[in-house]
């Protein structure tokens, strides 16, 4: 039997795809001043921003999976009218610049905006320039990450299986929990992880809604935009940190999971 | 005979064109200028830049005039990383002393316009700040630019001369983005320059630093060393230090360079 | 105690319209082609689908009645179900499959896996406790449904084409164990099949279904010498015919008419079986007074007798030995006469 080879017209356009997304890693990579690397890494502000921003991707995480995932089962399972518009204007994030998505993060949020004039004047609660405005930010731009593979992983599914684990006696909460979850739970590890590394690494949204202050709203991303300023090589580092911890986690991310088709 | 009538019409041109050549005006110099001006510029120079570029355009028909507006030190990046600028405009002399260092400059640079800075609040004043040092009242919002950003390192300066000790709640990336979050009622107060209060209008206010804790920030403008268009490149520097240049600049509330 | 439910509804193309009643005493299979509804009888009863009229009811109990509006979800019913594809959930070993129905309903961690290894030890696959379904064969998993059906104890066991999914060799076997189960079950059982073997092998009773719709009932002896539709009479091989009857005759929808020693009067079902029908090259002469004209459509061995469907008249399957097939000189296509006596005509009423 011949086995056959890749055709060249895919071969092409795929190499030329593939080094646009080798040869700036290849470049950080060579560029970055390895002498220097443990003093910029272990400066405290740089530990302070890598703090920083795992605490703010992991609760945006967190917050994306407590109302990302009923939002992905009221996509896939209940039919209304108006549920492709929502879903639409849900997903809409993921398109948006991030700064304009910061922008309407103001209008709605900030000390005047449509809610958060209310509770800033009832509450006196804000979110500009506080760590759950970052937290915030990076929820709005990485949800809808979470909100598609979980939906896709819902559709996907072979129902039956509720059936009959309501025929065994569960009620509806016990088939989500014991039946459901199980079953999505590749697409659901996914979603997670592509929020996270999408929350990990926002910047306009962070620094236009937030704003960015050492300690409080300064991610990794906005502390790496500043250092290109004033220590280049710091910022080449820093990059080549954040660009290995989220290669390192996708390549984690086995293909058997991504196959949410 | 008509070609002599044309011909002697066109010397007589030549030779009035010819008589402005030395001026340093906007009037058109003996060859046209043509192609195309990137300036990068500070982002404290937006408006009035924009201005100075439209006049120099409009007396130039051959020349497009780009800009490119940003805090100072991420301009400064951009060039020495290959960006193509043909001048650069500096909110301050530690900028342009590094792009000097580096070699990416070519010729010398001149001061062309100083700034002062100035506090600015929401239309009104409602919080009622009357000094730098009300900025430390407890409850008030206070933003500032990054200490790299030429405006926040002198709004640091200012601050010590004053006595005054105030925490940020933000590290801005430019004066016009501390002014937007004024503007959107997100901070009660910043300090900017004050032609950057000129230049929102009525959108904010602005309560003035007195000049013995104030800082004066100069700006001076050169020539970058890739230049594509070195011709028409200074040609803009030199109406931007002319005095129909000045006058402009002077209009947008920049102090005169000397 | 039993089960009672009649109920109506409309799923796509099918429209049910079906009363059954099953005892506590008996095994009752569903029988039916595909398409029949069936299934979705079954489904019906266990409450996962929605029936625009009628009612279920379990030991008295009243389990769904669209008259007065009440529903008792599936998880509150005692019903053990065994699916098509047994639907064994991926994700939990074989033992903890088998425990689900009692976990779900509150019973203790260790009491539950307790129970579970009493009924894999039953169904004889106590050793696979800790495998995962993809792990096991068809029929290991067929008894793994049933386990994990019967171990909270059901009062209603259904069971939908339970051999289907089964090669023919292991099918035979997992059949006979089946029977065991059923048998000593103390509920009330209902199977749905769409194979005849099946259903005289496992039920006691049989109800058979077309088109949504209720074709007959009976014990298997009963359905299978009085057929009273053309699937049944296929399914047992026999030729089924409609006609009134009139003293010894019977007149067909057609006007045909059919000498039958037992017709008396009224609608009837008159049932030739094949061998009862002789082939003939030439009109044949002598007694037979039932002779028809007719075209050998379609000629088929199978082993040792010849099957032949002929067209006319009055269409029949005649079955011959090949060797009288042989000496007939017939191939498909040939014109033929049919005879039948009628004393081999069984009549009885529609």
């Amino acid at each position: 039997m011949r086995r056959e080879g890749v055709p060249i017209i895919v071969v092409v356009p795929a190499a030329i795809g593939a080094a646009f997304f080798i040869v700036p890693l290849v470049g950080l990579i060579v560029r970055s001043p390895w002498g220097d690397a443990v003093k910029a890494l272990t400066a405290p502000e740089t530990l302070e921003a890598l703090k920083l921003s795992l605490i703010a991707s992991l609760s945006a995480t967190a917050v994306a999976l407590l109302l990302g995932v009923p939002m992905a089962w009221v996509y896939a399972r209940v039919a209304f009218p108006g549920r492709n518009l929502l879903r639409a204007l849900t997903t809409l994030p993921m398109v948006l610049p991030p700064v304009v998505g910061g922008i309407a993060l103001l209008l709605a949020f900030g000390r005047r905006g449509l809610l958060g004039a209310w509770l800033a004047s009832t509450l006196g609660i804000t979110f500009p320039f506080t760590t759950v405005g970052v937290v915030m930010a990076e929820t709005f731009v990485a949800m809808p990450f979470l909100i598609l593979t979980v939906e896709a992983g819902l559709r996907s599914m072979d129902r039956r299986y509720e059936e009959a684990a309501r025929a065994l006696g569960a009620s509806r909460w016990s088939v989500f929990t014991r039946v459901t979850l199980p079953l999505i739970g590749p697409s659901l590890f996914a979603g997670s992880v592509l929020c996270w590394a999408r929350a990990l690494g926002e910047f306009g949204a962070t620094i236009t809604f937030a704003g960015n202050f050492p300690g409080v709203t300064q991610t990794m991303p906005l502390a790496v935009y500043l250092l290109l300023e004033t220590n280049q090589e710091a910022s080449f580092i820093l990059s080549l940190v954040l660009l290995l911890i989220s290669l390192i986690v996708l390549v984690g991310l086995r293909d058997r999971w991504l196959r949410f088709a | 005979m008509r070609n002599r009538v044309v011909l002697m019409v066109f010397a007589v041109l030549m030779a009035a064109c010819g008589s402005g050549a030395g001026n340093a005006s906007t009037s058109p110099s003996a060859t046209p200028l043509s192609g195309t001006v990137s300036v990068f510029a500070a982002a404290s120079l937006t408006d009035a830049f924009n201005a100075l570029g439209t006049s120099f355009q409009g007396a130039n028909s051959g020349v497009t005039m780009k800009f490119n507006f940003a805090g100072t030190p991420t301009l400064v990046t951009q060039i020495e990383q290959g960006a193509p600028a043909d001048v650069f405009a500096s909110a301050d002399t530690t900028n342009m002393d590094k792009l000097k260092g580096d070699g990416f400059t070519s010729g010398i640079s001149q001061v062309f316009a100083r700034n002062k800075l100035e506090i600015v609040v929401a239309p009104g004043n409602p919080k009622g700040i009357t000094g730098l040092a009300d900025l430390a009242k407890a409850g008030l919002i206070y933003i500032t630019e990054a200490p790299t950003v030429p405006a926040g390192k002198y709004a640091l300066q200012a601050l010590k001369t004053a006595g005054v000790t105030v925490t940020p709640k933000s590290l801005e990336t430019d004066v016009k983005s501390v002014v937007s979050k004024i503007e959107l009622g997100e901070a009660d107060a910043g300090i900017v320059y004050t032609t950057d209060v000129t230049a929102a209008g009525s959108k904010v206010s602005g309560v003035p630093i007195p000049d013995a804790d104030n800082v004066i920030a100069t700006y001076p403008i050169v020539a970058v060393k890739a230049t594509v268009n070195a011709v028409a490149a200074n040609a803009f520097i030199s109406y931007v230090l002319s005095a129909p240049g000045q006058a402009k600049l002077q209009s947008f509330g920049f102090l005169s360079a000397s | 105690m039993s089960l009672d439910a009649s109920i109506r509804l409309t799923l796509g193309p099918l429209e049910l319209d079906m009363a059954i009643t099953v005892d506590e005493g008996e095994v009752v299979a569903l029988l039916g082609p595909n398409g029949a509804g069936k299934t979705t009888l079954l489904r019906a009863v266990a409450g996962l689908v929605p029936f625009s009229s009628g009612y279920v009811r379990l030991d008295g109990k009243v389990l769904e009645d669209t008259a007065t509006h009440e529903y008792v979800p599936t998880e509150r019913r005692s019903i053990g179900f065994v699916f098509q594809d047994y639907l064994l959930f991926p994700h939990l070993n074989v033992l903890d499959n088998v425990a689900f129905g009692l976990r779900s309903r509150g019973v203790s961690r260790q009491d539950a896996s307790r129970k579970a290894v009493y009924w894999l030890d039953r169904v004889g696959l106590k050793s696979y406790a800790g495998s995962k379904p993809a792990e096991l064969s068809g029929g290991q998993r067929q008894r793994v449904a049933l386990a994990r059906a019967l171990a909270p104890d059901p009062r209603l066991l259904l069971l939908d084409e339970p051999l289907a999914a089964l090669d023919v060799t292991t099918r035979a076997e997992v059949r006979r164990d089946l029977k065991r189960h059923l048998d000593s079950f103390e509920g009330i059982r209902l199977v749905v099949t769409h194979d005849p073997l099946e259903a005289v092998a496992l039920a006691d009773r049989l109800v058979v279904m077309e088109n949504g719709h209720l074709v007959q009932t009976g014990t298997a002896a009963e359905v299978t010498e009085h057929p009273r539709s053309q699937y049944v009479a296929d399914l047992v091989g026999v030729n089924l015919l409609r006609g009134n009857a009139d003293h010894g005759s019977v007149r067909l929808a057609g006007g045909q008419v059919v000498a039958a020693a037992g017709a008396e009067l009224g609608e009837v079902f008159a049932v030739v079986h094949p061998r009862a029908v002789a082939i003939h090259r030439t009109h044949p002469e002598g007694s037979p007074r039932n002779v028809w004209s007719g075209r050998a459509t379609n000629i088929e061995l199978l082993g040792n007798r010849v099957r032949v469907r002929i067209d006319g008249e009055v269409p029949l399957v005649a079955e011959v030995t090949p060797a009288a097939l042989k000496e007939l000189n017939l191939v498909e296509g040939g014109e033929v006469w049919l005879s039948f006596k009628s004393t081999d005509v069984s009549v009885y009423p529609a």
